[in-house]
């Protein structure tokens, strides 16, 4: 049929797999990312004689840390342990607790105001937009170094994260529950506990433990800027040129990474 | 008045059914909960002493931060750390998106050999175990404070995030037309691009565009350390007590964070 109508412009008809537009948007973004990377590569002030000798450099430093010293560990590195643990821990539970708060601000079907929502979705991503040791940077300038810098550090930039998850569980629970608790006339803390809580509460938890896994990760650095535990411990061996001890905190915080990741993927799999 | 709904209940066998019965479960969480935020407070020091000292210094701190410091010699500073810290991302964005193709294939056990696959394995681990930061700073100890030491650390970071998505994504493709690719006779390189490629093409660009948002944020924290960019310039700041001018990096930070993820989506949607 096609080539009795027009059999001159059928063999011009050519398949192709993206539209124009496509095509010329992905053309803008190749050259960008092109000039950026030149760009980039020329501008940058790195010392070609530093470039030159680093994998040598890089070799050197593994060699000075091996063999690890454990006589290190009790000294030293399980106190910056068992400190980390508990900023990690700490942390986590003040954010959930705040963030708690915020996600009851920002979900629409609890609080009906659109001025109140967005004051909660702002705080949300302001808190998550700073890191954490910018955070801990803040925290260690108003409460001196030390784990209560990191501990305040971990919980404020958790907010954003399980504020926002906590919000959508929330706007996600069911409708009628609720609305049979307001009609038996229940006050508002009773909805929440006994009409949002049993709803929102396997997400609650695994949202927590998650951010665990995260906040133990992100512990383990914030004493580099202040905020105790096993990266304070590293700075100081670092400083010290204690290789031998460097070596000894990077197994630590390899093995405790290792460990929660392996914690949070058991208490997910029986939570969920 | 009878209720004939429900027969009346014998009151000497039936017990009466709560409609809310209490939930000893959560309650023994609840307090266990909070005797342990009482055990790690005093592990880690925290007492009421010390956070009310310190919220009458976060006042006067605050109260020295606004308003943010604008003038230009200090907006100079500024710029520079800046554009320094987007080289960084940039950089490392593209080297690491290129390096992590091979590494990535050598580490999906469905195309090389399983010794090679388990090393390239570890490897990964390794790099994606450690926070960009303990990286930086290692760089840092290794070829020198400055751009190139962030430079590396936020290559390592990359590879290990991109790496193990791509082996992932490989070991999970179709092995049937990899198969028709090796049955024409084509060499290994071929196979890869005209039978692996194509089909994890869409989710690596997908994964690339969150490592350069991820890359982006991370940039402003390996200055911290050492490694040259806005992170530098704020920890100077911090160290000269300048919060006026601390909190102009900080919001320059917080656009460069939503300018990255701008980008992102916009590289996203651009492939979808």
């Amino acid at each position: 049929m096609i080539t009795a109508a027009s059999p001159a412009s059928a063999h011009l008809r050519r398949w192709q797999r993206f539209t124009l537009a496509q095509r010329v948007w992905r053309s803008v973004f190749y050259l960008l990312a092109l000039v950026a990377i030149v760009w980039s590569l020329r501008s940058i002030e790195i010392i070609p004689e530093f470039l030159y000798d680093a994998p040598q450099q890089t070799v050197d430093l593994f060699e000075r840390m091996w063999p690890i010293d454990w006589a290190w560990y009790p000294k030293v590195v399980h106190g910056a342990l068992i400190e980390t643990l508990h900023t990690a821990t700490l942390g986590t539970i003040l954010a959930v607790a705040m963030a708690s708060l915020v996600a009851i601000m920002v979900a629409r079907n609890i609080t009906r105001s659109v001025v109140l929502n967005s004051i909660g979705r702002f705080i949300l991503v302001a808190t998550r937009s700073v890191h954490a040791m910018i955070w801990a940077l803040f925290f260690v300038a108003v409460f001196g170094p030390g784990a209560l810098a990191g501990t305040l550090a971990i919980a404020m930039h958790s907010i954003g994260f399980t504020g926002k998850f906590l919000s959508e569980a929330i706007e996600e629970a069911k409708p009628g529950p609720i609305e049979a608790l307001v009609a038996a006339g229940a006050p508002p803390l009773a909805v929440l506990l006994k009409g949002y809580w049993p709803q929102v509460k396997p997400a609650f938890l695994s949202i927590s433990v998650f951010r665990w896994d995260i906040n133990v990760r992100e512990s383990a650095v914030l004493g580099l800027v202040g905020g105790g535990g096993l990266g304070m411990a590293l700075d100081t061996a670092l400083s010290n040129l204690y290789w031998d001890e460097a070596g000894l905190v990077l197994f630590v915080i390899f093995v405790v990474v290792m460990v929660a990741e392996i914690v949070t993927a058991l208490m997910r799999s029986r939570i969920i | 008045m009878t209720d004939f709904s429900t027969p009346p209940p014998s009151p000497s066998s039936a017990v009466r059914r709560v409609a809310f019965p209490p939930n000893w479960p959560t309650r023994v969480a609840c307090i266990a909960l909070a005797l342990y935020v009482v055990y790690a407070c005093s592990i880690l020091e925290i007492s009421r002493e010390r956070l009310m000292a310190g919220f009458a210094h976060g006042a006067r701190f605050v109260s020295r931060m606004f308003p943010p410091n604008f003038a230009p010699d200090k907006l100079e500073l500024l710029y520079a750390g800046m554009l320094e810290s987007l080289q960084i991302a940039i950089i490392a964005t593209a080297v690491g998106v290129l390096l992590s193709l091979p590494l990535g294939l050598t580490a999906a056990r469905n195309l090389s050999p399983l010794p090679l696959a388990w090393t390239a394995r570890a490897l990964i681990v390794l790099f994606r175990t450690f926070h960009p930061v303990i990286i930086a700073i290692l760089f840092v100890k290794a070829v020198g404070f400055g751009a190139l030491a962030g430079v590396l650390a936020l290559i390592v970071a990359s590879l290990g995030f991109l790496s193990k998505l791509v082996a992932e994504a490989v070991e999970e493709m179709s092995m049937q037309q990899v198969e028709a690719v090796r049955a024409t006779g084509a060499p290994f390189l071929s196979l890869v691009i005209m039978g692996v490629l194509p089909q994890v093409m869409a989710r690596f660009i997908g994964f690339s565009a969150y490592q350069l948002d991820s890359n982006l944020r991370n940039s402003a924290l390996v200055g911290l350390v050492g490694g040259g960019g806005i992170g530098a310039t704020l920890f100077t700041a911090f160290q000269r007590f300048d919060y006026d001018f601390v909190l102009t990096i900080v919001l320059a930070i917080i656009a460069l964070v939503m300018v990255g993820e701008l980008l992102s989506g916009w590289m996203r949607r651009v492939f979808q």
